[in-house]
């Protein structure tokens, strides 16, 4: 009689597929995963801490380190929150490269989800073509805020830096530049056989355990429910742009790879226009106090982060540092359904679901 | 190398998808009880604390308050006693039917602690802030990790940075800090020149 033993696996924290130092121990029969048990922390720095101490223009590049491949949408939240706590009018030239740049953003960081997905999945070279084309949105922010990551672009009443001489231009050259390319990229992945079953009807789930589990982005959409707060609760200028908001209905792994192509291509859309209604002149900043003290009570701000609602919850005390900040993190929420799909799944299946939710591991320790 | 499939599964949500529809429906129904009753947001809220007394208890709503600011918020201040009957009530009761739990913060007043709830209905929209205070001695709120699945981690990060208890949580332990670490980061009287650090 064969006997059979349950075998323990660790997975991380240093591990290439986990992006970041993301723990996970597998229960293991076989190939097949019994119980898996994410482990966090690794990256914890305390900034709901930390922000406790700060005012609030200090606390925005500590914005930029959580989810550091969106790090312009997490600069948002934050000012948003207090622009709304403080009724803060933001001149529309700020709010359009606010907006330019938000957007930007998604495409990139979708990029980088695109091209490390597929890495982990064992194709190298769209990585590299990935890399290449966010480059060049990399270079564009760089021009901008001087940094290539951690912009600290945004400010509560407007952005710090208008944009320079020719950068709008380069924006509008960029999106018929990036339609091209992701076209190339459709035909080079999404209709692989190998890569198509290796994530077609993998990693599962219907709506109502979707909306139970509290996920947002693409992972609320792919089972079919039209949850996307550039639409449902518009902020910003979002309101003004002609876009769709792409759905599927299947939950898999495939249908969430569907959506954030579909979602680059929104993303220009929205770029294209913005770039047409574009301001030729005015502010950047608006009319806000040399101390910035939001009055006494609290606000809670969330917008559509790359990988889904991101909020930021201040209870303000009337100071000019807060008294309680809390950052709802998508990449953290999303997350936790992660034990329930790997159960009964294949080895092989881990990095395709995990990879599937897009995690950013600084967003998820914060 | 073949061709993407010819039939993709995506579709894009336009006014004419079936849960535009859906949501355009529930705003003709919205529109039509105004005729009959009032429909501010003032008003919806004392509806509200009036059916929690009724339903749940005489004293569950310690307050209930609009918060401008954040969008004309229905915010309540629930008896911790009554969270779990109210939080059910609010997932179940038709009006409500708050189906996505999209935040929970802990936050330490000083005398005591409070957990804050942002519910909001994906179907009609209806959105609403819960308070639900505890004492800082032994503090415990019960859990809705089994009304929300997705309040499982969220509170377990109140209970390492913040030390609430969370009474029916399947798997109450530390997230974020190390398993053997002594006090909770987030409380204000933290001291975080702790000697174990």
């Amino acid at each position: 009689m064969i006997r059979t033993e349950e075998l323990l696996l660790n997975v991380g924290p240093q591990h290439p597929s986990t992006h970041g130092v993301f723990r996970i121990v597998l229960k293991l029969d076989g190939e097949v995963i019994k119980e898996a048990t994410p482990v966090m922390g690794y990256l914890h720095r305390g900034t709901e801490k930390l922000a406790e101490q700060l005012n609030y223009t200090q606390i925005i590049p500590y914005t930029d380190r959580m989810d550091y491949v969106s790090a312009m949408t997490n600069n948002y939240v934050l000012v948003h929150a207090v622009e709304k706590m403080m009724s803060i009018e933001v001149p529309e030239r700020a709010e359009f490269m606010r907006l330019i740049v938000m957007e930007l953003q998604r495409v990139a960081s979708h990029l980088v989800w695109w091209g490390t997905y597929l890495l982990d999945i064992g194709a190298m070279s769209p990585f590299l073509y990935a890399f290449r084309d966010r480059e060049v949105i990399i270079d564009l922010f760089n021009e901008l805020c001087g940094a290539r990551l951690t912009y600290n672009y945004m400010r509560v009443g407007g952005v710090k830096w208008d944009a320079p001489s020719g950068w709008i231009d380069k924006v509008r050259d960029f999106v018929p530049y990036m339609r091209k390319r992701l076209k190339e990229y459709d035909k080079l992945v999404s209709g692989n056989e190998i890569f198509l079953a290796r994530i077609k009807g993998v990693g599962k789930y219907d709506a109502q355990t979707a909306i139970a589990y509290g996920l947002s982005g693409a992972n609320l959409r792919c089972t079919g429910v039209n949850w996307d707060l550039r639409k449902q609760e518009p902020y910003s200028l979002y309101e003004r742009f002609d876009f769709d908001v792409p759905l599927s209905f299947n939950g898999d792994c495939y249908d969430r790879y569907l959506l954030r192509i579909e979602e680059i291509v929104q993303s220009l859309r929205i770029l294209e226009q913005a770039v047409e209604q574009f301001p030729s002149g005015g502010e950047t900043m608006g009319k806000v106090p040399r101390v910035i003290r939001p009055p006494a009570g609290e606000v809670y701000a969330r917008i559509e982060s790359p990988r889904g609602e991101i909020g930021c919850y201040i209870v303000s005390k009337g100071k000019a540092e807060p008294y309680r900040l809390k950052f709802r993190r998508p990449s953290f929420v999303n997350l936790q359904i992660l034990p329930e799909l790997l159960v009964g799944q294949s080895m092989t299946n881990l990095i395709t679901i995990l990879g599937g939710v897009d995690i950013v591991v600084g967003e998820v320790d914060c | 190398m073949s061709d993407k499939p010819e039939e993709t599964p995506i579709t894009h949500a336009t006014e004419s998808s079936e849960h535009a529809e859906q949501v355009e429906q529930d705003n003709d129904y919205v529109t039509e009880r105004t005729e009959q009753v009032e429909d501010t947001p003032q008003a919806r809220l004392d509806r509200l604390v009036e059916q929690l007394k009724h339903d749940i208890a005489e004293g569950a709503v310690e307050e209930a308050v609009i918060n401008e600011v954040n969008g004309h918020l229905p915010t309540i201040t629930v008896k911790k006693g009554h969270w779990l009957a109210a939080a059910h009530w609010l997932q179940v009761n038709k009006d409500w039917s708050c189906d996505y739990l999209r935040n929970l913060a802990g936050v330490d007043l000083g005398d005591e602690l409070e957990v804050v709830y942002h519910l909001i209905s994906l179907q009609t929209r209806r959105e609403i802030a819960v308070h639900v205070k505890t004492e800082r001695e032994q503090p415990s709120i019960p859990s809705v990790t089994p009304l929300w699945p997705t309040a499982n981690w969220n509170e377990r990060e109140v209970y390492d940075l913040l030390g609430i208890d969370f009474p029916g949580h399947p798997d109450l332990r530390r997230i974020m800090m190390p398993d053997d670490w002594v006090g909770h980061p987030l409380r204000k009287d933290y001291d975080p020149s702790d000697s174990e650090v």
